[in-house]
């Protein structure tokens, strides 16, 4: 029971990561039905700036609090400069192009940024610095860090930040507009332009805090890490229903969780010795407590596509989504 | 496409020129081998790739549907020769038994990924075939345990060269008083390779299959209306590329004689589609030079970029991997922001890409 639980909470940290950087996605989405490929970059370049801010000013006797705050507000800005530059340069003259053309685009920026970044942060594993003290909390035979903790939480504030910003601002009146129709939202005089422009940098802040909780929570960031990360994310907005704010968050959490259950049960549930039959088939292998196991958790990466083709061929709209259509 | 094979009014202009070409491309690898033997192997790593570009090219360019995965199957292709022909198994099948096996299986893995996501939408199938591809190659990076199928990281190593009868393509003759090297015997089997899928791709395109496809890719709506099984005839297209890329596997494997799941990452998948996407989709002549160009640029600039840098700097200040892949990047955002039908675009697409910007 106590493992159970404790994969859940596991679970729900990185689904809560995963919400985060989904809901870069969905914005996008929701708003120009664009997949933003380049996002997870965005990502990884918030956890790396404020890494190298938080590296420079650790000398400084600055209180951790102090640190891991200016590195987030610096990383979301880096990040928000960047999510601007590339709507500007990469997705803006493509508006009205087939739709693979800013797909592929997309590809290239993210290429660009990834290789960028490795000549900024070299290509080797970089280590967070472990500024925060890491505190445990035991209930129900189970652990949680004041870091998973704060991760949570920080996600649902983030959650109700944005559906505040969306449901009851301006800003968040034209931003609905546009993703209902941008054309028509342009004659009622809304700066259809700026609004996208606006969603592109709201996402790559969200991105940028999304990093820093990527970073502190693993202790380490790669330049590589924004692709992987980006796709679970993706699948979290699709599972979701991508397009909608409160889908990914339900869609990450719940991708988190699945992704979780599943490294920590997949071994014993693939283990062929469990099953009578099949154990009489392998005696030699399952003798004096030997184990046959088909696939072990280094297979956690998988979940995350198997769920998303899973939804996609079953539910494209998504757990939350209204029906989309399917012309391309 | 089709000037370049009308042979109606000047014959014999033609003929020359084709004699021309032919002569050129058989006397190429030994120019090359003049600068050495790794330009041959360079020269045969460009020909595989335009193998795989082309077998993408029915994918993406004809069918127009996005597949981010590509190199699944080519790594399908490898495996499925590797394993067929080392001593991981002790299996030492003749390559003409293991061609037809792997381009099967690589096929099949196409309908397999094909039959349950080509009801997407573009934009979501980019993304599947993407986590089909990283399926692939994260199964072929743990297949080692319990049983050990595709010995995991480490890859698969010995690989058996290509024989033809007595020929044994990795080793050196002399016929003639010219010496055949190892590259150079393949770059012969590739280069027949080569033309063999070419001719495919000309008379598939022209065919009513080919025109099929192009109608999915216009309008899916209005080809199903007309009758067209849509389908079906992306499924085609699907595990035919996935044959292509599987015929072009077992080639990368033979030669390099050795894989490991390295060779099958995310970034080679993306490099095929910049090539395809670069040349001009749904154009062969313009696919082939996208690949030709995207795999020997890269090698020019190994050759000119690092002395550039030691003699301007002293030192190397960025490798030229880097400066490779941010030419890819830089090429993918330029193209389709200036030439979105890319360097040579087929007829249909310019057609296509004017009257919607109009």
């Amino acid at each position: 029971m106590d493992i159970f639980l404790q994969q859940v909470i596991n679970g729900l940290t990185l689904g809560s990561v995963y919400a985060v950087v989904a809901l870069g996605y969905t914005m996008v989405y929701g708003i120009i039905q664009l997949i933003n490929f380049a996002h997870g970059e965005v990502v990884m370049i918030g956890a790396m700036v404020a890494f190298s801010v938080i590296t420079t000013l650790a000398a400084a006797g600055l209180p951790p609090l102090a640190l891991v705050l200016l590195g987030v507000a610096c990383a979301m800005v880096v990040c928000m400069l960047v999510g601007y530059g590339v709507e500007r340069l990469a997705y803006r003259p493509l508006r009205g192009a087939p739709r693979l053309a800013p797909l592929i685009t997309a590809i290239g920026v993210s290429i660009i940024l990834q290789h960028v970044a490795m000549l900024v942060w070299t290509r080797n594993v970089i280590a967070f610095p472990q500024i925060i003290k890491i505190e445990l909390y035991t209930f129900g035979g189970a652990t949680i860090t004041n870091v998973q903790l704060a991760i949570v939480v920080l996600c649902v504030v983030i959650m109700a930040g944005l559906a505040g910003l969306v449901y009851r601002t301006r800003l968040g009146a034209a931003m609905r507009a546009t993703a209902q129709n941008s054309k028509v939202a342009g004659l009622m005089g809304i700066d259809v332009n700026r609004v996208i422009a606006a969603t592109f940098v709201i996402g790559a802040a969200l991105g940028a805090v999304a990093g820093v909780m990527v970073g502190t929570y693993y202790g380490i960031a790669q330049y590589t890490m924004g692709s992987i990360l980006g796709l679970k994310a993706f699948a979290a907005a699709v599972l979701g229903g991508i397009g909608n704010i409160p889908g990914a968050m339900v869609g990450g959490v719940l991708l988190g969780v699945v992704e979780a259950l599943g490294a920590g049960y997949i071994g014993d549930l693939t283990d062929l010795c469990r099953y009578g039959w099949l154990a009489s088939l392998l005696d030699e292998r399952c003798a004096q407590g030997g184990h046959f196991i088909l696939f072990g958790s280094n297979y956690q990466d998988v979940f995350a596509f198997v769920v998303l083709i899973l939804v996609l061929v079953f539910r494209p709209s998504g757990l939350l989504g209204e029906r989309v259509g399917d012309r391309a | 496409m089709r000037p370049l094979l009308d042979t109606r009014g000047k014959p014999a202009l033609v003929w020359l020129g084709v004699a021309i070409v032919a002569l050129a491309l058989l006397a190429l690898p030994f120019a090359l081998a003049t600068a050495g033997t790794t330009w041959v192997r360079v020269a045969n790593y460009a020909i595989l790739y335009v193998l795989l570009a082309l077998g993408l090219n029915i994918v993406v360019g004809f069918a127009g549907l996005l597949d981010l995965g590509y190199i699944a199957f080519y790594a399908v292709g490898a495996y499925v020769y590797a394993l067929l022909a080392s001593p991981h198994f002790g299996l030492h099948l003749p390559f003409w038994v293991i061609l037809p096996i792997g381009a099967a299986v690589a096929g099949f893995f196409g309908v397999l990924l094909g039959a349950p996501t080509l009801k997407l939408r573009g934009d979501y199938l980019a993304i599947v075939t993407l986590g089909f591809g990283e399926i692939v190659r994260i199964f072929l990076n743990n297949l080692s345990r319990p049983v050990n199928i595709t010995n995991g990281p480490q890859g698969v190593a010995q690989i058996d060269p290509i024989r033809i009868g007595p020929l044994d393509l990795s080793r050196s003759d002399t016929w003639l008083g010219l010496t055949f090297s190892g590259p150079l015997k393949y770059y012969y089997l590739l280069l027949a390779f080569v033309l063999v899928i070419i001719v495919i791709n000309i008379r598939l395109q022209n065919s009513r299959i080919g025109r099929a496809w192009e109608a999915v890719r216009e309008d899916e709506i209005a080809a199903r209306a007309m009758g067209i099984d849509t389908t079906r005839i992306k499924l085609l297209a699907f595990a035919m590329g996935a044959t292509f890329g599987g015929v072009a596997g077992g080639m990368f494997a033979a030669i390099q004689s050795f894989i490991s799941p390295e060779s099958f990452v995310l970034v080679e998948s993306i490099m095929v589609v910049a090539m395809v996407v670069l040349g001009g989709m749904g154009n062969i002549w313009g696919v082939i030079l996208g690949a030709l160009l995207l795999s020997f640029v890269p090698e020019i600039l190994r050759w000119t970029v690092e002395p550039m840098q030691h003699a301007m700097f002293g030192e190397q200040l960025v490798a030229p991997e880097v400066i490779r892949m941010l030419i890819f990047g830089l090429a993918l955002v330029l193209v389709m922001r200036f030439r979105p039908a890319g360097l040579l675009p087929s007829a249909v697409r310019q057609r296509e890409l004017a009257e919607r910007s109009g």
